[in-house]
């Protein structure tokens, strides 16, 4: 198993680096043009000029090769920096600029990650939370009430896009009810028990918008996997063993039904870390996904690459993870 | 008893009239709250040159002298706005003298001086530096300190509308001692400087998240010491105009929302709340259709829509043009799409008042369909068995094209349907803003390759003086390979006539003639049809019915009067 790990984790570098070339070749190709959100007031030679600021006249591959270099040795450096307070050379080092707020991406990213863990992470949390025992029982009542219901609901909360839920929400818990605000605080800081309310209200209604949608899939997964357990060989034999039904479910079903569930959740942990573009947006979460979103719509090409390609990192970590962790809950998945 | 209650009247009335407008004491207003749906990249105006960054950074760097909600100058760091009259303008128009107030502290506590505004100037010139700005300083050829408190501009060549360098809020003052290390390929380096300018406005920034919320707090240095009646300022960034409008006019979670870019039926149910209210102002911007005077057949490649290319076959006809302005009803257009925030126009200069022509309103202004089928009739373009006019085998078909938004996507419908009246089709088309103003040479879908027969976008100019707008539509600004497809002549008009009147315009001081030669010049576009002005444009924001003090203003910032505003008590 330790092998393996390490050979996947040594074929990921080429993978991630032809991941990071097609990203930034996809986003060069792509007609955006940072200064095309500009006001038409400015004369087309200063677009020039502010293009040649940003390092856009030169050609592909130079940019490319630049990019690398303060991604993948600049950055790490000065957070080696930050860390230990160690200076190697002089401590100028280019670092991966946004072209829309001219600052250090990394610091953006580093800036935005709180919120985004709070609201996706907590939403991803709850969303798993709700669905496991939802799934057992509609799986173990089939056809019942309980599990028409739950049926219903996770197909509403699966089919319906969360833009439509998250206004919804807004229309009738903040402009009607008045119950809580629309708009996420991020300056907000939890120091006493009224703060602490105050951030449980902001973040009340894009957390459940998000665990409806979480919960909804989880829920069905949770349900098949059971459904397939339920009707297994060793399920009749441990109730002819005399096993208790309580037992039976909850130690052996749900145990072997949760092996491909926990390889589904790793799988959806890296869309915690993009964040809910479209939430964010609607509750002004401002975290990573309303960042990348800003950045594409203003062609600001080195945050949309240094974002991506974070992301591209998490996914291909979280497959090894849930390949290891499939590996080690089920006995009969051997790698080596 | 009576004469008790009496005095009690008096005295609440005295409170009541106390309360409404005595705001004699900084910050006793507590925070303001700002939402804009666009959040704000950087406080520094000349690395981003989009209307939210100059909104936010004119909240702290203040210019020389700024347009007041009337569209007129007025002194802002100067004493007084320098004019030929008062000798502040030399003769020979080849200078000019700005006395800056004396007593105006930066809010760290120094003095402001004439080195500040050298250095502005300095800043946004150095090469390499990409000052989004740099057209302000166009022109100037050097900028010098006669004493710590005169600043003296030295021109190129004669400059009759001099006010453009330090006037404004696109061009302000940054402070000398803050940014000395960051000229040229540093700028983008000093992030804290750009992210916390320190100003001479009444607000200061405390912190800044880009993209999302700023914090400013009031200036303790600023010179009105009795103001600004707000202590701090919360700026949040993000979300859709729509939902930015609601937490001011519905939920009234927000005192200021800016930019309320909704359809008006939506707006109204919002006000049905009474908890907000609109402000609207009217600048110079206007929604137009141009149309392309080449030739825009794919067929012909590389050529397309360049001067190479030809005339255009439909659209070189002068009554195909004409009649294409006639069958479109504006208020309509104005009705469904903006609302308060409209109103027809057929100039491409609509404002200021003094530049505003009249001589087109009365064929213009209102659709006159029998007028245009006349005009085609009699021009020889007869409609078809599918009821689409032609004339030697050239249909009066078009391609539609603009950026993507719902109301210009409603607008070309209606466009669309009025057209179809007149026996002329059209096929719609969008692209994102982000591409179709990019101006990406090697994108097909940008408004300056303009490969279409019309396109609808909106443009403007900055101040109140349009001879550089007038001069977009140069003979040689037409866009083309040769250079780059970078040039503002969009249409691809071609008048030499046009071109002289620009020249003699800019050699004219005396404003009365110039606003004469603007009239002119707008009246020969529409006129000609080098384009179909559809509607006059203004700025429509929403606003706390308990905020007071606002004077909406589209000349300038939004926020210009920003140490003005106060709460309703």
């Amino acid at each position: 198993m330790f092998t393996y790990t390490l050979r996947r984790l040594f074929f990921a570098i080429p993978t991630l680096l032809i991941i990071s070339f097609v990203i930034f070749a996809l986003l060069d190709l792509a007609p955006n043009d940072p200064t095309g959100d500009l006001p038409l007031t400015i004369p087309p030679e200063v677009r020039e000029q502010i293009r040649a600021s940003l390092g856009l006249d030169q050609p592909f591959l130079i940019r490319y090769m630049k990019w690398l270099q303060q991604f993948f040795i600049n950055e790490p450096l000065n957070i080696l920096e930050s860390l230990t307070g160690w200076q190697f050379g002089d401590g100028e080092r280019m670092r991966v600029l946004s072209w829309a707020t001219r600052s250090p991406v990394v610091d953006l990213i580093v800036q935005r990650l709180p919120q985004t863990l709070w609201v996706v992470g907590l939403a991803y949390l709850f969303g798993i939370l709700i669905a496991i025992p939802i799934g057992v029982i509609s799986a173990y009542k089939q056809y019942s009430i309980f599990d028409q219901i739950g049926t219903f609901v996770s197909m509403v909360g699966y089919s319906v896009p969360t833009f439509f839920t998250g206004v919804l929400l807004i229309v009738i818990f903040s402009s009607y009810l008045q119950w809580f605000p629309s708009v996420y605080d991020t300056n907000l800081r939890v120091t006493d028990f009224d703060s602490f309310v105050a951030q449980v209200r902001q973040m009340a209604l894009p957390v459940f918008v998000l665990a409806l949608y979480n919960a909804s899939q989880i829920a069905r997964f949770v349900r098949a996997s059971m459904l397939d357990n339920l009707h297994q060989d060793y399920v009749r034999t441990a109730r002819a063993k005399g096993v208790k039904e309580k037992t039976v479910l909850l130690v052996h079903v749900l145990r072997n039904s949760l092996i491909p569930v926990v390889t589904v959740i790793a799988l959806g942990v890296p869309t915690v870390f993009s964040g809910a573009i479209i939430t964010e947006q609607v509750f002004r979460v401002n975290g990573l996904g309303q960042l990348l979103i800003v950045a594409v719509q203003g062609a600001d090409m080195p945050l949309v690459q240094t974002l991506t390609f974070i992301f591209a990192v998490l996914i291909v970590l979280f497959n090894l993870i849930a390949d290891v962790l499939y590996g080690i809950l089920d006995p009969r998945i051997r790698y080596d | 008893m009576h004469k008790l209650k009496f005095l009690l009247a008096g005295t609440v009335a005295a409170l009541a009239f106390a309360g409404g407008t005595a705001h004699a004491e900084r910050g006793t207003d507590g925070d303001l709250k700002i939402l804009f749906w666009q959040a704000v990249s950087t406080m520094n105006p000349f690395l981003s040159a989009g209307t939210k960054e100059i909104l936010a950074s004119s909240i702290v760097i203040e210019p020389l002298a700024r347009y007041d909600e009337k569209g007129e100058l007025v002194a802002w760091l100067a004493t007084e706005i320098p004019t030929l009259e008062n000798g502040g303008v030399a003769k020979d128009m080849l200078s000019m003298t700005w006395k800056l107030k004396p007593d105006v502290k930066w809010s760290d506590g120094t003095a402001f001086t004439a080195e500040d505004v050298i250095f502005t100037w300095k800043y946004c010139t150095a090469p390499d530096g990409g000052c989004a700005q740099a057209a302000q300083y166009e022109g100037v050829k050097n900028v010098e300190a006669v004493d710590p408190h005169t600043v003296k501009i030295t021109f190129e060549e004669p400059k009759p509308y001099p006010y453009s360098a330090f006037v404004g809020a696109q061009s302000p003052i940054i402070q000398a001692a803050q940014f000395k290390d960051c000229l040229g390929a540093k700028a983008p380096g000093c992030t804290s400087a750009n992210f916390m300018p320190v100003g001479t406005g009444a607000f200061v920034v405390k912190d800044f998240k880009p993209n999302d919320v700023i914090t400013f707090a009031a200036n303790p240095n600023y010179r009105d010491a009795a103001k600004p009646a707000f202590a701090s300022i919360t700026l949040k960034g993000g979300g859709d105009a729509a939902s930015a409008a609601r937490a001011v006019l519905e939920t009234g979670e927000y005192d200021y929302a800016w930019n309320a870019q909704v359809e008006p039926e939506v707006l109204q149910t919002m006000m049905a709340a009474g908890k907000g209210r609109l402000e609207i102002s009217f600048g110079t911007q206007v929604e137009r259709i141009v149309l392309n005077w080449t030739n825009a057949d794919p067929s012909l490649g590389a050529k397309r829509s360049t001067t190479e290319a030809g005339p255009h076959p439909a659209l070189k006809d002068p009554a195909v043009r004409r009649a294409l302005s006639l069958a479109i009803d504006r208020d309509i257009i104005v009705e469904a799409g903006y609302g308060q925030s409209g109103k027809p126009t057929c100039n491409i200069v609509p404002a200021p008042e003094t530049v505003a022509s009249t001589k087109n309103d009365s064929w213009c202004l209102k659709q006159d369909l029998d007028a245009a089928n006349k005009l085609l009739d009699d021009a020889g373009w007869a409609k078809g068995g599918d009821g689409i006019r032609a004339k030697d085998g050239v249909k009066l078909s078009f391609l539609y094209s603009t950026s993507t938004n719902s109301v210009r996507q409603a607008t070309q419908e209606l466009v669309k349907a009025m057209w179809a009246e007149l026996g002329v089709d059209a096929e719609l088309r969008n692209a994102s803003a982000s591409v179709f103003f990019g101006g990406d040479p090697a994108s097909p879908d940008t408004f300056q390759k303009f490969y279409a027969d019309v396109i609808m976008y909106t443009n403007n100019f900055d101040g109140t003086d349009p001879e550089k707008y007038l001069a977009e539509w140069l003979c040689d600004k037409m866009p083309g390979p040769a250079n780059g497809w970078q040039g503002q002549n969009i249409p691809r008009y071609c008048n030499t006539e046009f071109d002289k009147l620009v020249g003699t315009l800019s050699k004219t001081a005396d404003l009365e003639k110039r606003a004469e030669i603007a009239k002119q010049l707008n009246d020969m576009l529409t006129e000609e049809g080098a384009h179909i002005p559809l509607v006059h444009r203004g700025d429509q924001s929403s606003f706390a019915v308990t905020l007071d003090g606002i004077k909406m203003n589209s000349w300038d910032s939004q926020v210009w009067n920003i140490a003005d505003w106060y709460r309703k008590k």
